[in-house]
């Protein structure tokens, strides 16, 4: 799928694993934290104006609300940039979202779309079936000024799904077993591909999360393969033209894996890698003192419906600071009207305006020396939420709020 | 270029190599400061100019920043030699012009302390305190390219003048 999304945007027949190429991207766009590196770079090119403005997009959401004074000069500039650029995909505060639940809401990323961003997470939008990868600011730079970036075309691995989940497995636990079997670099320099008929039990929320997560595995992409659910997300979200592309049944993969979903258990990776996984039965006693749920992992409605049908009626262990933000307003709002708020509110959770601040351990719930937390985040390196000596455990909504109701990590069937 | 070996292990990972509480900044002097601090505390002190860092599986994974590199370029480190690179560090290092050789044997081979000679061009990798010297592989054409124009940007702007 990969090769022949990438062929088309170089506008070649078709492409091999390892050839170099130069490709058309749909959109380019960076954040708060690589924006600016990028806007610097771009000024020296000495042009005054990018590519296409409808193809540029800014989002501020690592350290906004602006969490200090050098945060508000990083933002104030690549606000400007935008601004003088004319970008028609700026989204401030109030009116964004974490960029990775944000962009495909907002259409701007359909099937068969060539899409780099200046974030690692970038991978996300391979469960949409576009070819979509992380970057650096220069190449975010170069892109904005040309439309095209460069790329060594990847060879691939195909994980084919099959079976029904069971009730409290959702995407992530799924990525996180796939992760702890293949490993942190288990895909380097490759493309993921995710097909099976298991994938009529996964929706489009838990496919963001699967995909978002192919980095975690050094993976260039993960892409899935196109469903009635994805063009009807698509349709529902967008009025760009997408393109479907399937598989060719002669098509070369460097390894196929199987994966039986009936058989995936609720899964926690423990620090500090998000190959470190366990299986909850296997966890043992690991008390904690901050839960985070949200992120452009799990921060998604379902993902705060599942939270929320856990959380009712109980309340926070004492010892436990849980923390909910909703990736995007829209997903805010969604969930405040459906009493989702209310419950978290109720429980004793508090809810944050859209941001990755605690994720990256840049603001809005950072960890002292000793402190653990559990977060349904996308990565639990040293030092990744606050103190070099503090700990996260990832795993997935409904294991977060069973959590956070527990004190220690716990499994959904204990609470609910 | 010459320096002393500073070794590391698998999986150097964006976020040890520059912390996100320091990303509020871009200025690579700054970035420098903060550089390896949560894995070895002791790194600023140590690292003198022309030193060649060496690392072994997956460096430089997790986060697209390009603050990474910059700060381990800005600390003075001329070269990083590793197993294998994650690939958007892989790619932030050539656009910002931070030489980086693949070289298995020469990673694990290569002990920290030793005096470690690098030819960018030819791939070639001399330990002059154990006499080994290893062959890593060649940059392809394009890359070569890039590094030739100094890095993407210029790169890119000799482009869009022809």
């Amino acid at each position: 799928m990969t090769q022949k999304i990438l062929a088309d945007h170089a506008g070649l027949k078709e492409v091999k694993a390892g050839q170099l190429i130069s490709a058309k991207v749909d959109l380019v766009f960076g954040n708060d934290v690589t924006a600016p590196v990028a806007v610097k770079e771009f000024e020296k090119i000495g042009i005054d104006h990018v590519f296409d403005k409808d193809k540029v997009a800014i989002i501020p959401d690592h350290f906004t609300p602006n969490k200090d004074i050098k945060s508000a000069e990083q933002n104030k500039l690549i606000r400007d940039f935008a601004r003088k650029m004319g970008l028609t995909n700026y989204f401030e505060v109030g009116r964004m979202g974490i960029e990775h639940a944000l962009i495909p809401e907002k259409g701007l990323v359909v099937a068969g779309d060539v899409v780099i961003g200046a974030d690692s997470h970038t991978c996300t939008y391979g469960a949409l079936g576009a070819f979509s990868t992380g970057v650096g600011s220069t190449d975010m730079a170069a892109a904005m000024a040309i439309g095209e970036t460069w790329f060594k075309v990847p060879e691939a691995q195909k994980f084919v799904l099959h079976g029904k989940p069971g009730k409290w497995v959702g995407g992530k636990d799924v990525i996180l077993h796939i992760i702890g079997m293949i490993g942190v670099d288990g895909a380097l320099y490759q493309s993921m591909e995710f097909t099976g008929d298991g994938l009529q039990y996964l929706s489009m929320d838990d496919r963001f999360s699967m995909a978002n997560m192919a980095i975690e595995a050094g993976a260039k992409n993960g892409i899935f393969e196109v469903d009635d659910k994805t063009i009807a997300y698509i349709k529902e979200h967008s009025i760009k033209p997408y393109k479907v592309y399937l598989a060719d049944d002669d098509a070369e993969y460097v390894a196929i894996y199987d994966i039986d979903l009936s058989q995936v258990k609720p899964t926690v990776a423990f620090p500090h890698l998000p190959s470190n996984a366990r299986t909850i039965d296997e966890v043992g006693d690991v008390p904690l003192d901050q839960v985070v749920i949200g992120s452009c992992t799990n921060g998604r409605i379902e993902d705060l419906r599942v939270a929320a049908s856990i959380l009712k009626g109980h309340k926070v262990h004492p010892n436990v600071r849980l923390i909910v933000f909703p990736a995007t307003q829209a997903i805010y709002l969604q969930a405040l009207k459906e009493g989702l708020i209310e419950i978290f509110i109720e429980a004793g959770a508090a809810v944050s305006t859209p941001t990755c601040g605690p994720c990256l351990g840049g603001h809005m719930g950072i960890l002292a020396k000793g402190e653990r937390a559990l977060a349904t985040t996308n990565r639990n390196f040293v030092g990744r939420m606050g103190h070099p000596e503090s700990e996260v455990y990832l795993a997935g909504p409904a294991i977060a709020a069973a959590s956070a109701i527990a004190g220690r990590i716990a499994a959904p069937e204990e609470v609910a | 270029m010459r320096g002393k070996a500073i070794k590391y292990g698998d999986n150097v990972d964006t976020d040890v190599i520059i912390p996100a509480r320091y990303l509020n900044t871009s200025d690579p002097d700054e970035l420098a400061g903060h550089c390896m601090e949560d894995l070895d505390p002791n790194f600023k002190a140590k690292a003198k100019p022309g030193d060649i860092m060496v690392a072994g599986r997956n460096f430089g994974c997790g986060s697209s920043r390009e603050h990474a590199p910059i700060a381990i370029k800005a600390s003075g480190i001329s070269c990083v030699i590793a197993e294998s690179f994650a690939r958007i560090f892989y790619r932030n290092a050539i656009n910002i012009g931070l030489p980086i050789l693949e070289c298995p044997d020469a990673a694990r081979e290569i002990n920290d302390g030793d005096e470690v000679d690098v030819d960018v061009t030819t791939g070639t990798i001399a330990d002059i305190t154990t006499g080994k010297t290893y062959k890593s592989q060649p940059f392809p054409e394009f890359m070569q390219q890039i590094m030739a124009s100094d890095g993407l940007i210029n790169y890119v702007k000799q482009r869009l003048e022809k």
